[in-house]
């Protein structure tokens, strides 16, 4: 492979650039030119897109949770109208409607999209690959327990579970439980404890000092 | 398993195996693809809807040899042919362009 040769940037090419040219690749770059040829969009606007998404992570979700969890007006207003509330917060989530769901004392929440991949992307990021998987989506909303199970949460028979399954035009968050051994905690010192997979409710969040 | 009214995608509750918690990286090209379906719904070249459809109609043979982007850029392609964004015949054109560029992805973009 030639990785002996380094791109303008000082950086070894990626390896998907060294594989053999696919199909759906060259329809990719093909189409990509003739809508930037056309006038329909630029290649900045590529560049832009791109660095756009990749600037989006769970971090974005995480903070948003650690304030529901200190600031109980936000907490409110976040359940109230999840797309309002991130965006006075400065995230852009564009025009999805998001739903935010508090995970309790009696309830564990958790998202799955049936029909296709719908997730919260705008503020956590491109899903990963097993939520868009058909495993994940045919199981979730017929066997929650032993999926989430699965995932190392094991939910008590006590405690009820919600499947909340999205759409193009809703997309849910989960607001896990915070954890106790947490006051004091700085507003970035509950961030971190907070994972992409919490906010999915396929994992609880981490605890603290583990 | 089929059931009448509903379709191979609307696969909620649907008996299936262990859930294989791998993930990978995206790569720059499946990026793009991805940018390419965001910017060209921002032109009002398609949308969330138009995307689906395509994919929908695909079937589920797609669904198990096609990975998620690759499904991705043939929704995307059938929906821009579909907008006259380009011709069939450009599209031709331009790939066979492309594929003369070279062996690799970094190659031929």
């Amino acid at each position: 492979m030639p990785h002996d040769h380094l791109s303008p940037s000082g950086h070894p090419y990626r390896e998907d650039n060294d594989q053999p040219l696919t199909y759906w690749q060259t329809m990719e770059i093909a189409v990509r030119e003739l809508l930037v040829e056309k006038g329909h969009i630029t290649a900045e606007e590529v560049h832009a897109q791109i660095d756009a998404m990749d600037a989006r992570s769970p971090a974005m979700g995480a903070v948003v949770v650690a304030r529901a969890w200190t600031d109980p007006v936000f907490k409110a207003a976040l359940l109230e109208d999840g797309s309002s509330a991130c965006r006075d917060m400065g995230f852009d989530i564009g025009p999805m409607h998001l739903i935010a769901m508090e995970n309790t004392e009696d309830t564990h929440n958790v998202v799955v999209c049936t029909l296709c991949s719908c997730y919260p992307r705008n503020l956590l990021g491109l899903p990963p690959d097993w939520y868009k998987s058909r495993e994940y989506r045919s199981r979730t909303v017929r066997e929650p327990r032993k999926v989430l199970a699965e995932f190392g949460v094991n939910v008590p028979t006590t405690m009820k579970i919600r499947v909340h399954d999205s759409t193009a035009d809703m997309r849910y968050v989960v607001i896990p439980q915070r954890p106790s051994g947490t006051d004091g905690y700085s507003l970035d010192q509950l961030a971190d404890l907070v994972t992409r997979d919490s906010m999915i409710g396929v994992a609880i969040v981490k605890q603290p000092g583990v | 398993m089929e059931y009448f009214g509903k379709r191979w995608h609307d696969m909620g509750g649907d008996p299936a195996g262990y859930i294989n918690p791998d993930e990978h990286d995206f790569s720059l090209w499946e990026k793009r693809v991805d940018a390419l379906m965001v910017l060209s719904s921002a032109k009002g070249l398609m949308n969330t809807d138009s995307l689906r459809r395509v994919l929908e109609d695909m079937g589920p043979e797609a669904y198990a040899t096609m990975s998620y982007y690759e499904r991705w850029i043939a929704s995307v392609t059938q929906n821009m042919v579909e907008a006259g964004a380009f011709s069939p015949e450009e599209l031709a054109a331009k790939m066979e362009n492309v594929r003369a560029r070279g062996d690799t992805y970094g190659q031929a973009s």
